[in-house]
C-alpha cells in the first residue's frame, strides 16, 4: 500500500492515496505479553470519518491492536508496545502526550459489557462530568438524553436512569456502554465486538448509529460478522496470527480478496 | 451420538440398550461420589459442632463466674453530717468539704446503729463492714449538696468486698471463724442490716464509673475503656488513611519491580511479627528517641497503629484486587485519571472488604496486650485518663492485672471485665457486617 504524507491545503493531516484525511496512523506496531509477541508489525492508515472494520480468526491480536489505538495495553503488565501510533500526526506513545487526553479523543467499547455499578444516568454523566462538559444539570440531563437515544437505548431505560446500569440486559449493557463513550464526544472511537452480544434488531440499529457517527467521528469496529464488516466499514484489515494480512476497501477485500488467507477466511474455510 | 451410546456400552460390557452411564460402573462411581459428599458434610458438622460447645462452654463460664459483679452490695447509713468534724454549716468549697473527717462520721453512724457493740476490737470489726471507698462516697453527696451540713443524711454506701462475697453466697457462714474471711461481729452486723433491710446487692455502677483500685468493690473499668478508646482512636486515625492509602499505591501505581515485590513480602512478614516485637519498637523509638511520655495512649496507639497497619494493607489490597478490572478499562476509557478510576470506582467497591479487615484489625488492637507492657501501659492507674498524653491503661491490660489479683472479688470483676471487652468486640464486628452490608453492591 502506498503512503503519501504530502500536506493538502485545507486539512492539517496527511491525505492517503484517496486523499482522505489520516486520523490515526499504525507503523511497525509490534506488540509483547512478556515473551509472547501478539503483534508483529502492522501498518494501517485509518482515515477521517470512515468505519475501519478489523476481522480475523480469534487470538489474532484485533483486540491487541485496537487497546494500542488509545493505549489501554498500559494496564496490562509486562505489555510493551514497538513502532510508531499518531493520532493527528502526533505520536500516541510520545513523551508528551497526556493519556488522559488521548483517552477522551479516542473513546473505547470493550468486547464484554462494563458498566459501572452505578445508575443507568450516572454511568453516562461520569464522563463528561469529570472533563466538565455541562455546567449544570439541564445540559447534563440533555447529554444523557442524547447518547442513550444515539445508542438506542432512551426508550428502554428513560423511566428508570436511577436503577443499576448492571440491571440491564447483556444487550442494554451493551448499548449503554456505547452510549457512555458517545457521551464525551471523542474524535475517534474504538469498538470491540460491540454487537457480539445483541439480538438482530439491536445490531441492526447498533449498525446505523455507527453510520450516523461516521459524519462526526472516526471509528474501528472489530467484529467477527462479515456481512456488518461488509455493511457499515469503508475499508478492511485482515489480521491473522498477528499479522495484518491486507488492508483494502472493504469492498475490494470481500470480492476481490489479494491474499489467499483472506479469501479462505471470508469465504469461510477457516477461522 | 450413536457412536458414542456404542463405544460406552462396549466398554462397560453391557446389554447393547444401555448406555454408559446406566450401567453398573457408573452406579458404583456415583455412589462413591454421594458417599464422598456425605462425609464431607458428617466432618463439617462435627466442627461446627465442637467449636459451638467450646464457644457455649467458654461463654458459660465467663458469665456464670461474671454477672455477679454487675451487682454490688451496700449498706444503708444514716450518718449526721457533724459541721464540727466537716466544716460550717453554709460551707460550700469544695476542697474545705473534702477534708473533713466523714469516716468518722461512718463509723458514728454505725455506732449508733449498733450501742451494743462497744469493745475496741468489736467495734473496728463492725467498722470494716464498709468500704474504705464509703467516706468518699459520703464527701461527693455532701459537695454535691453542701446544704446537708448539719443535717441528718440517710445514704447507700459501698460494703466491703468480703460482705459482698457474703452477700452474694460465696462465703460459708457455718465455716469456723478463723476460717472464714467475715468474722461474727459482722455477721452480726449483717444480719441485723438485713432484717432492716439496711443492706441490699444494687447494680454496680463504680464498675462502668470509676478507675482501677486496691480495693475490688471500688475497682472501675471506666479508666481502662476510656484508655482504650483513646489509644484505638489514635490507632484509627494513622492505621486507616496510612493503609488505605498504601494499598491503593502498591495495588494501583507501584511499578512492578524487585523493590515492590521486596517490599510486598515484608508487608506480609510484619502482619505475623509477634506484637511484642512492635512494643519494643515503640520503647526505643517513640520512649528513648523522641522521648515521648510513657503509659500515654498516643505512644500506644502508635505502636497499635504499627501492629494493625499491614493487617489494613493487606486487607485492602486483597479487596481492591478482587474488583474486576474492567470497572478500570471503563473508568480510563472514558478518560478518567488513573487516580480518579481508583478513587470514583475500585476503592467504593472495595470498601466493604476494606472495612472489614480495617474493623478486624481495630478489633485486633483492642485485646492486645503484650506491646503495650514495653511502653508501661500495664500498670496500676487509678485516674480516669482526659487525654491522649495522660497516663492510662487499656481494657485487655485491666483485664490481665486483675487476673493476677489473689481477692475472690477481684476474679469475678475480671470476668465481668473480659464480658466488657467481649461486648465492644461483638459490636465491632456488628458494625463491620452492618458496614459490609451497606456498601456492598452487586457489578
Ligand atoms: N493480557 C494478556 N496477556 C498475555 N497474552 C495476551 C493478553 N491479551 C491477549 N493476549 C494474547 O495475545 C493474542 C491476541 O489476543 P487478542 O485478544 O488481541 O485477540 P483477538 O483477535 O481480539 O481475539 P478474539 O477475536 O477472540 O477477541 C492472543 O494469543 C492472546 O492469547
Ligand atoms: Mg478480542
Amino acid at each position: 500500500m502506498q503512503v503519501q504524507t504530502n500536506f493538502a491545503a485545507k486539512s492539517p493531516l496527511p491525505l492517503d492515496a484517496e486523499g482522505t484525511p489520516i486520523k490515526m496512523q499504525a507503523r511497525g506496531v509490534k506488540v509483547f505479553y512478556g515473551p509472547k509477541q501478539a503483534l508483529k508489525g502492522i501498518d494501517i492508515d485509518i482515515g477521517e470519518n470512515k468505519v475501519l472494520a478489523l476481522i480475523g480468526p480469534s487470538g489474532c491480536g484485533k483486540s491487541t491492536f485496537l487497546r494500542c489505538l488509545n493505549r489501554m495495553n498500559d494496564t496490562i503488565e509486562h505489555c510493551r508496545v514497538e513502532g510508531l501510533l499518531t493520532l493527528d500526526g502526533e505520536d500516541v506513545y510520545g513523551h508528551n502526550i497526556d493519556t488522559v487526553q488521548l483517552r477522551a479523543r479516542v473513546g473505547m467499547v470493550f468486547q464484554k459489557p462494563n458498566p459501572f455499578p452505578k445508575s443507568i444516568y450516572d454511568n453516562i454523566s461520569y464522563g463528561p462530568k469529570i472533563h466538565g462538559m455541562a455546567s449544570h444539570k439541564d445540559e447534563m440531563d440533555e447529554i444523557v438524553e442524547k447518547s442513550l437515544q444515539r445508542a438506542g437505548l432512551w426508550n428502554e431505560v428513560k423511566d428508570r436512569l436511577r436503577e443499576p446500569g448492571t440491571g440491564l440486559s447483556g444487550g442494554q449493557q451493551q448499548r449503554l456502554c456505547i452510549a457512555r463513550a458517545i457521551a464525551v464526544s471523542p474524535e475517534v472511537i474504538l469498538m470491540d465486538e460491540p454487537c457480539s452480544a445483541l439480538d438482530p434488531i439491536a445490531t441492526a440499529h447498533i449498525e446505523e448509529l455507527i453510520d450516523e457517527l461516521r459524519e462526526n467521528y472516526t471509528i474501528v469496529i472489530v467484529t467477527h460478522n462479515m456481512q456488518q464488516a461488509a455493511r457499515v466499514s469503508q475499508k478492511t484489515a485482515f489480521f491473522h496470527l498477528g499479522e495484518m494480512v491486507e488492508c483494502d476497501d472493504t469492498e475490494e477485500i470481500f470480492t476481490n480478496p489479494r491474499d489467499e488467507r483472506t479469501q479462505g477466511y471470508i469465504t469461510g474455510r477457516y477461522g | 451420538m450413536t457412536d458414542l451410546v456404542e463405544t460406552g456400552t462396549r466398554s462397560v460390557g453391557s446389554s447393547a440398550s444401555k448406555s454408559y452411564y446406566q450401567g453398573d460402573a457408573f452406579a458404583a462411581r456415583l455412589r462413591q461420589r454421594y458417599a464422598a459428599e456425605r462425609n464431607f458434610k458428617i466432618a463439617g458438622y462435627a466442627s461446627i459442632g465442637i467449636a459451638a460447645v467450646m464457644l457455649v462452654v467458654l461463654l458459660s463460664t465467663i458469665i456464670g463466674q461474671g454477672y455477679t459483679a454487675f451487682w454490688q452490695t451496700r449498706i444503708q447509713i444514716e450518718a449526721t453530717i457533724d459541721p464540727a468534724e466537716v466544716a460550717p454549716v453554709g460551707t460550700t468549697d469544695r476542697t474545705k468539704i473534702s477534708q473533713g473527717n466523714f469516716n468518722k462520721l461512718l463509723r458514728d453512724a454505725l455506732a449508733a446503729q449498733f450501742p451494743d457493740i462497744t469493745d475496741r476490737s468489736d467495734r473496728r470489726k463492725m467498722y470494716d463492714v464498709l468500704s474504705s471507698g464509703a467516706a468518699y462516697e459520703l464527701a461527693d453527696a455532701v459537695m454535691e449538696n453542701p446544704a446537708l451540713i448539719g443535717q441528718k443524711v440517710k445514704l447507700w454506701v459501698t460494703a466491703s468486698d468480703d460482705v459482698d462475697q457474703l452477700m452474694k453466697g460465696y462465703i460459708e457462714r457455718d465455716a469456723r471463724e478463723e476460717n472464714r474471711k467475715v468474722n461474727d461481729i459482722q455477721l452480726r452486723v449483717v444480719d441485723k442490716l438485713t432484717a432492716d433491710k439496711n443492706i441490699a446487692l444494687q447494680f454496680n455502677d463504680t464498675l462502668f464509673t470509676r478507675g482501677d483500685s486496691r480495693e475490688p468493690e471500688m475497682a472501675g473499668l471506666w479508666g481502662s475503656i476510656k484508655g482504650s478508646f483513646l489509644t484505638l482512636l489514635v490507632t484509627m486515625f494513622l492505621a486507616v488513611p496510612i493503609g488505605v492509602s498504601a494499598a491503593i499505591y502498591l495495588e494501583e501505581f507501584a511499578p512492578k519491580n524487585k523493590l515492590t515485590d521486596f517490599i510486598e513480602v515484608n508487608i506480609n512478614n510484619l502482619a505475623a511479627v509477634p506484637s511484642i516485637v512492635y512494643g519494643l519498637l515503640g520503647l526505643a523509638v517513640f520512649l528513648n528517641f523522641f522521648g515521648m511520655p510513657r503509659s500515654a495512649p498516643l505512644v500506644g496507639g502508635v505502636v497499635l497503629a504499627l501492629m494493625t497497619l499491614p493487617i489494613i494493607i493487606i486487607a485492602s489490597r486483597a479487596a481492591l484486587k478482587a474488583v474486576p478490572p474492567s470497572i478500570r478499562d471503563a473508568a480510563l476509557g472514558v478518560g478518567a485519571s488513573p487516580l480518579q478510576a481508583v478513587l470514583h470506582h475500585r476503592l467504593p467497591l472495595a470498601m466493604p472488604g476494606i472495612l472489614t479487615g480495617t474493623i478486624l484489625g481495630m478489633a485486633h488492637a483492642l485485646g492486645e496486650t503484650a506491646p503495650l507492657l514495653m511502653i508501661g501501659m500495664v500498670a496500676f492507674i487509678v485516674d480516669i485518663p482526659g487525654g491522649f498524653t495522660d497516663s492510662a491503661t487499656l481494657l485487655p491490660v485491666q483485664i490481665y492485672m486483675w487476673a493476677d489479683s489473689p481477692e475472690r472479688a477481684f476474679t469475678e470483676r475480671t470476668s465481668a471485665a473480659i464480658l466488657v471487652l467481649l461486648g465492644f468486640l461483638v459490636m465491632m464486628n456488628g458494625l463491620a457486617v452492618f458496614l459490609r452490608k451497606k456498601f456492598e453492591r452487586r457489578w
